[in-house]
């Protein structure tokens, strides 16, 4: 067991933990945040996902005892009080969810990508900021399976939020 | 307009299965079989019991008794093993990562047999079954097949496969119980709090009042939480030994082996047509696979018995019982793959004919059902292929395949047609009146359908209030009984009942109640379907096989559109299930080892966001009096049905290539 300590969501979080502990299971079984989902545990899926130092990254990678001292910010966090994130706004608006279990890694993922700029592997002139067309938000949201099948909408909400 | 608990789903706040914080939960972690066939001669515990944190591990030489009429939820009862990955043994421990360490840790002897997981055409354990998902004939056959295919002005004969395919709902199946006494709560992961409850209490032999099932939020389903699976029972019973709450999440990989998939088919169609393009015979041959647990035969040629004018036609299901799972629903069982096959085919058909694939199916409208004589409710395919063809643009293509370049890509279009049964089953409802509004109580299932918000839209138009008024309640097996999400009549099912509720309760003052069980043994004398019609414009690089679905579009007649926000998403999000189905989903069977090759999303390919271009759906206006107090068809399924036939065909437009073994992939193009 290892005492690590980290902020999570602005709160500064202690824990006790076995090595083996993923940061998304320190968030879910630990720290009674289950917003950030498990949907494979295998970074495949992108449920997971939730911005580590402002960079966002899947939970279930990441050990909980590498990310002692990190800042971390899952989708509890991404509202501030009642006002909600703009692409929490716009993904209410595009009806860009249907079972909501991919949606706070899209969310979470989306607020990440937003702040990223540069190049994508669709960009055509890697020299010019491309802008968040829908072909760059579709290869920048990939990461983030939905099974239910929502994308058209993500990618409006997704487009909407990057106007905001 | 914002689903009622869109708020909770995008803060997070949204409580699925295994979230639920119950005071001193342990966890359990199960052990699949490493053989396909054979039985257990020995399970060695003694390192599983000796690892840090494990409290008990279950086996079939200590496991509670259960009922055995279902062998897949019949866990440890056995010592035979019918597949590979079939639970033999679950470790329960204080934390998760104890009960995976605790799980590797059992050694369990096998004396293995010779397997055989493989499904062909000429499988010699082919028989016909009794009848084909969930009660049809497995054979049909009116007038004469090979004199209308030997009349015929055009015929094809062509065989089409499709392969085994996963639902993988995001949230992987799980379930958390906890006992008080000998009344047992479970947060499962169902597609139907009822059904799911009723199937618990009579695999523990316990009366179904002292099971309740939570299941306010579920992270898809597809069909797979259709039926209750492993979970449910496996933590009930850890619960019990462990004298604790226990939860069990399984993963990823566990989905594959034991949730249910879509059975592999191989499938012969036989088309002949007159020189207008009037069918003269169709026949439609169809095999399938079961496990040696249970017999579950999908409907795949049961569409086809309705779908066309036919003087000739003959439907035939055969299944092969292999070393495998059970096979079970996914996503428009039967009407999926069936659909896949015949509109595959009707596009052969058209070329062999030189005639437009839309007008191909116009001139083969029938009057009435032909399988059962009955007057369909409201038939308007023919609408729906006429507003499809003038919103895509279809006027005036050249039926040539292969001419049509644009860069480097090669671009086609291709038309197929859609249909899914409008059926409904009985359910019970309450509405009542509060202070400033009304409370409506079912137990529906929202999983992702917007089911709550559908069923306030219902009410509050039943008790001409508006929907902010009504609170609805579903989810959950002590509210009033209600069918499952599945076969695309939950929202019929479950609005009819609030209908009536709200009808009761306007008629008696502050509190209605109803059952529809009554009213729906009266849906006879029609045949109530929906149809659509979808096309597709694909783009492929001949020197690749690179492929994209560069636009989709269904055009839908589902009676009426309840919330046409909902409505979309969901039709969509069929659509888009439709392109994986069609270009990338395939789970292989591993003929050395049982099982399937491919158990993750990494090797499971299903649609990304960057597969996933200009899809959308709209519908055309449909007024049905035969259906349900709402006037609508459900629409959970009919959006997956046709979308790989008619990228299919607008492969074989794009490229001359006609590739009838699903999924599409770039060897297949490129050969």
């Amino acid at each position: 067991m290892v005492k690590i300590e980290l902020r999570v969501n602005g709160a500064s979080r202690r824990a006790d933990v076995d090595t083996r502990v993923s940061l998304l299971d320190l968030l879910r079984e630990h720290l009674g945040l289950t917003g950030a989902k498990k949907g494979c545990d295998h970074g495949q899926c992108g449920a997971c996902t939730v911005l580590i130092d402002g960079r966002r990254a899947n939970a279930c990678l990441a050990l909980a005892v590498a990310h002692d001292g990190t800042d971390v910010t899952t989708v509890e966090g991404l509202a501030d009080g009642d006002d909600l994130h703009p692409v929490q706004e716009a993904f209410l608006a595009h009806d860009a969810f249907q079972c909501g279990y991919c949606t706070p890694g899209q969310l979470c993922s989306a607020a990440g990508m937003l702040g990223e700029g540069g190049a994508s592997a669709v960009t055509e002139d890697v020299a010019a900021d491309p802008g968040l067309t829908a072909d760059e938000i579709r290869e920048r949201m990939s990461g983030n399976l939905c099974r239910c099948g929502a994308y058209v909408n993500i990618v409006a909400a997704v487009g909407e939020a990057a106007r905001a | 307009m914002n689903r009622i608990e869109g708020r909770d789903k995008v803060t997070g706040r949204a409580t699925y299965a295994v979230e639920y914080a119950v005071e001193g939960t342990a966890y359990a972690h199960i052990v699949g079989s490493t053989v396909a066939r054979g039985r257990i001669r020995a399970i060695d515990t003694a390192e599983a019991y000796a690892t840090p944190g494990v409290l008990d591990v279950l086996t079939y030489a200590n496991a509670p008794e259960t009922a055995v009429d279902n062998p897949e939820l019949a866990l440890f009862q056995s010592r035979d093993i019918a597949y590979r990955g079939q639970i033999v043994a679950a470790v329960i421990a204080e934390s998760a990562e104890a009960a995976r360490a605790g799980a590797a840790a059992v050694r369990v002897a096998y004396d293995a047999e010779p397997h055989d997981v493989t499904l062909r055409a000429d499988h010699p354990g082919l028989y016909v079954p009794d009848k084909v998902n969930p009660s049809f004939p497995a054979t049909t056959e009116r007038g004469d097949v090979a004199a209308g295919l030997a009349e015929a002005a055009a015929t094809v004969d062509v065989t089409y496969a499709t392969p085994a395919e996963h639902n993988n709902p995001m949230e992987p199946h799980g379930a958390l119980a906890a006992w008080d006494g000998d009344r047992l709560t479970v947060y499962d992961s169902t597609q139907g709090a009822s059904t799911d409850r009723a199937t618990i209490a009579n695999v523990l032999r316990m009366p179904p009042e002292r099971v309740r099932v939570v299941s306010p939020h579920v992270g898809g389903g597809f069909g797979s939480k259709g039926t209750t699976r492993a979970p449910a029972v496996l933590a009930a019973l850890a619960a019990r030994v462990a004298g604790r709450p226990v939860k069990i999440a399984i993963t990823r990989q566990q989905m594959f082996d034991i949730t249910g998939y879509r059975t592999p088919t191989v499938q012969r169609l036989r088309l002949g047509a007159d020189t207008g393009g009037r069918l003269t015979a169709l026949d439609h041959d169809v095999v399938e696979q079961s496990s040696t647990l249970v017999e579950f035969a999908e409907q795949a040629a049961v569409p086809s018995r309705m779908m066309y004018a036919a003087p000739a036609l003959r439907t035939c299901h055969q299944l092969a019982r292999l070393d495998v799972a059970t096979p079970s629903w996914m996503r428009a069982p039967g009407e999926c793959p069936g659909m896949y096959a015949l509109e595959s085919a009707m596009d052969e058909l058209a070329s062999a004919l030189d005639m437009d694939p839309v007008e191909l199916r116009i001139v083969n409208e029938p009057a009435y059902d032909q399988e059962t004589g009955l007057p369909f409710s409201s038939r308007n395919l023919v609408a729906c292929l006429r507003e499809g063809a003038r919103r895509f643009g279809w006027a005036g293509r050249d039926p040539a395949p292969g001419v049509r370049r644009d860069g480097r890509w090669l671009v086609g279009t291709g038309v197929a047609a859609s249909t899914y049964p409008a059926r409904r089953r009985p359910s019970r409802a309450t509405a009542t009146a509060t202070g400033d509004g009304y409370v409506v109580r079912i137990a529906a299932a929202d999983i992702g359908t917007g089911a709550r918000t559908a069923l306030a839209v219902i009410a509050a138009e039943a008790l001409e209030t508006t929907r902010d008024r009504v609170h609805v309640e579903v989810g959950d097996s002590d509210l009033p009984e209600a069918s499952l999400a599945g076969g695309s009549m939950g929202t019929s099912s479950w609005g009819s009942a609030v209908v009536r509720a709200c009808e009761d309760l306007r008629k008696n003052g502050g509190t209605g109640a109803a059952d529809t069980a009554d009213e729906i043994a009266g849906d006879t004398g029609f045949a109530r379907h929906a149809f659509g019609a979808q096309f597709a414009e694909v783009r492929v690089d001949p020197g690749t096989g690179e492929l994209r679905v560069a636009r989709l579009l269904g055009v839908f007649a589902a009676g009426r559109i309840i919330d046409p926000v909902l409505a979309r998403s969901q039709l969509i999000g069929g659509m888009t299930m439709g392109i994986g189905m069609a270009l990338m989903e395939e789970t292989r069977p591993d003929a050395e080892f049982g099982g399937w090759v491919n158990r993750d999303l990494a090797q499971y390919h299903v649609a990304t966001c960057t597969d996933v271009h200009d899809v959308d759906a709209v519908w055309v206006d449909e007024d049905d009096p035969h259906l349900n107090p709402m006037g609508s068809k459900g629409i959970g399924e009919i959006g997956i049905v046709g979308t790989a036939a008619a990228i299919g065909n607008a492969v074989h437009h794009a490229t001359g290539v006609r590739v009838r073994s699903l999924p599409i992939t770039p060897p297949a193009i490129v050969g």
